[in-house]
C-alpha cells in the first residue's frame, strides 16, 4: 500500500509497485489532465509537482514517491474559475491544441515567477510545444505574472 | 517483477548481496525509459530512493563528499558545491531540464557511464572519487571506475555511496563548463568541456586540466596538451600546439548526433579560447 497527497486529498494506491505516477494519476485516480507526449522525460507534457518541484510523471515509479505530496493541473483552478495564470494563456493565446499545457502550467507555477521573458523561456526549457512557437506561452507567464 | 525496496543503506547491501543481478535504481530518469520501452522487462530492480545514508553533501578534511543520491538540482544549489566546485554546479545545471534535474542523481549519472554525461568532464578535472559500499568498499579514481561505453567497475552486489571530490588548494584562475548541443535544454552533448587553469604570476602556466565528453569511450582528461603547456608561458602559439595535442586523448566518433570531424573542431576552439592570452 502506498499512501501520496493528491492536490491536497489523501490517496491510497495498492497495485503494483512500479507503475508510473503518470498513470497512476489517470487511471486509478482519475486525475486526465496530465497527458503522455513521449513517455521519454524529453517533452515535458506529464510534468507534475512532487513536494513543489516539476518532474517527468512518466519516469517516476509510484513507489519511490511514498508519502510525497503531488500536484497536478487540476489543482489549479475549475473551468468556471481558473486561475491567474490559467487565465493569461487563455486570453493570450497560450493554448492551441492543449496538449503542452498542463505540463506548462504546472512548472509554471512552481518555484518564483520569471523576472523577464528571458527567465520565463529559461524555466520552460523542458517543455516542447508543436503550435504556438513559444511566443505567446512566454507572454502568458509574463502577463500573469502582472496580475498577481 | 520484483522491486525490492531498502528503508537504509545496511538493508540495501544485504538485499543485493542476495540478488546481484537486481538493477539499481535511483532517480530513474535513465533506467526508466528502458522500462517504458520494455527493454528491462522481468529483471529485478533495487530501489534505492529510501537510503537516507547516501543523500546529502557534507564537507570533511579537506574533501566534499557528494552522496550518490543527491540530485542535479541539489548540486547546482547548494552553497559549498557553488563556492568549491562552481564547474560541476554548471555542469549539474546543464543536465536534461528542470525535471530531469529534479530526479536524476549524481551517483545515477556516474554508474550509467555515459560516454556523453554532462557531470563527468566537471568530475574529471576535480579529480573526484567513486567511494563504494558492500563486498568491503573501496574508492576509486573517476577513470579507473569508468571502464567503458556505458561500463563502470563496480562488482556484483557493490554499490555507489558518495562522489569526493578533494578541496582544491588554490582557487583556479580559469574555469570552465561548456556543453555544445543543438539546444541548451535536453540535448545530448555533442562534446562537453571542462576546464580549470591556474597560472603563476609571470603569466606562465601553472597547471592545466581540460577534460572533454563525448569524445571518447569514457570522459577524457587531455593529458598531452595538460603537460604540454605546464609551466609555459600562454601565448597564441601555445594555446595552438595544445589543440594540435588534442587529438592524443580522444577518440571521437561520427554518430547520429555529431561527426567525429565537427566534435574535434570545436573541442579545439574551446580549448584554444580557454587558453587565449587575456589582458
Amino acid at each position: 500500500m502506498i499512501t501520496l497527497t493528491v492536490n491536497g486529498r489523501r490517496r491510497r494506491y495498492a497495485g503494483p509497485p512500479f507503475k508510473r505516477l503518470l498513470d497512476v494519476l489517470r487511471q486509478d485516480f482519475g486525475l486526465t489532465g496530465t497527458k503522455e507526449g513521449c513517455g521519454e522525460g524529453e517533452c515535458g507534457a506529464c510534468t507534475v509537482l512532487v513536494d513543489g518541484k516539476p518532474v517527468a510523471s512518466c519516469l517516476v515509479p509510484v513507489c519511490q514517491i511514498e508519502g510525497a505530496r503531488v500536484r497536478t493541473v487540476e489543482s489549479l483552478g475549475k473551468a468556471a474559475r481558473l486561475s491567474a495564470l490559467q487565465k493569461a494563456f487563455v486570453e493570450r493565446g497560450g493554448i492551441q491544441c492543449g496538449f503542452c499545457a498542463p505540463g506548462i502550467l504546472m512548472t509554471a507555477s512552481a518555484g518564483p515567477a520569471p523576472k523577464s521573458e528571458d527567465d520565463a523561456r529559461r524555466k520552460l526549457a523542458g517543455h516542447i510545444c508543436r503550435c504556438t512557437g513559444y511566443v505567446h506561452i512566454v507572454e502568458s507567464l509574463m502577463a500573469a505574472r502582472r496580475k498577481k | 517483477m520484483t522491486v525490492l525496496r531498502p528503508r537504509g543503506a545496511a538493508q540495501a547491501l544485504r538485499m543485493y548481496a542476495r540478488r546481484p543481478d537486481a538493477i539499481p535504481l535511483a532517480g530513474g530518469t535513465d533506467f526508466m525509459v528502458a522500462w517504458n520501452a520494455g527493454e528491462r522487462d522481468g529483471r529485478a530492480v533495487l530501489d534505492l530512493s529510501a537510503v537516507r545514508e547516501w543523500r546529502g553533501i557534507r564537507r570533511t578534511a579537506g574533501v566534499l563528499s557528494i552522496g550518490a543520491l543527491a540530485t542535479h538540482a541539489e548540486l547546482g544549489d547548494d552553497h559549498l558545491v557553488r563556492r568549491h566546485f562552481p564547474v560541476l554546479a554548471r555542469a549539474a545545471a546543464a543536465v536534461g531540464s528542470a525535471q530531469i534535474q529534479n530526479r536524476g542523481t549524481l551517483g545515477g549519472n556516474v554508474a550509467n557511464a555515459s560516454p556523453a554525461a554532462d557531470t563527468l568532464p566537471a568530475l574529471a578535472v576535480y579529480d573526484a572519487r567513486i567511494a563504494t559500499a558492500g563486498g568491503g568498499g573501496r574508492r576509486l579514481q573517476l577513470s579507473d571506475f569508468l571502464i567503458g561505453v556505458k561500463k563502470n567497475a563496480l562488482l556484483p552486489g557493490e554499490l555507489i555511496t558518495a562522489v569526493e571530490l578533494p578541496l582544491l588548494p588554490r582557487r583556479p584562475d580559469r574555469q570552465l563548463f561548456r556543453k555544445v548541443g543543438p539546444r541548451a535544454a535536453m540535448a545530448i552533448s555533442k562534446t562537453v568541456a571542462a576546464g580549470l587553469l591556474w597560472l603563476d604570476r609571470g603569466g606562465a602556466v601553472r597547471e592545466l586540466r581540460f577534460a572533454l565528453g563525448a569524445m571518447a569511450p569514457t570522459v577524457a582528461r587531455l593529458k598531452a596538451a595538460e603537460e604540454f603547456v605546464r609551466g609555459r608561458k600562454l601565448t597564441p602559439a601555445l594555446a595552438e600546439e595544445a589543440c594540435r595535442l588534442l587529438d592524443q586523448d580522444v577518440a571521437p566518433i561520427d554518430d547520429p548526433r555529431s561527426t567525429a570531424a565537427y566534435r574535434l573542431a570545436v573541442s579545439r576552439n574551446l580549448l584554444r579560447e580557454f587558453l587565449a592570452p587575456r589582458f
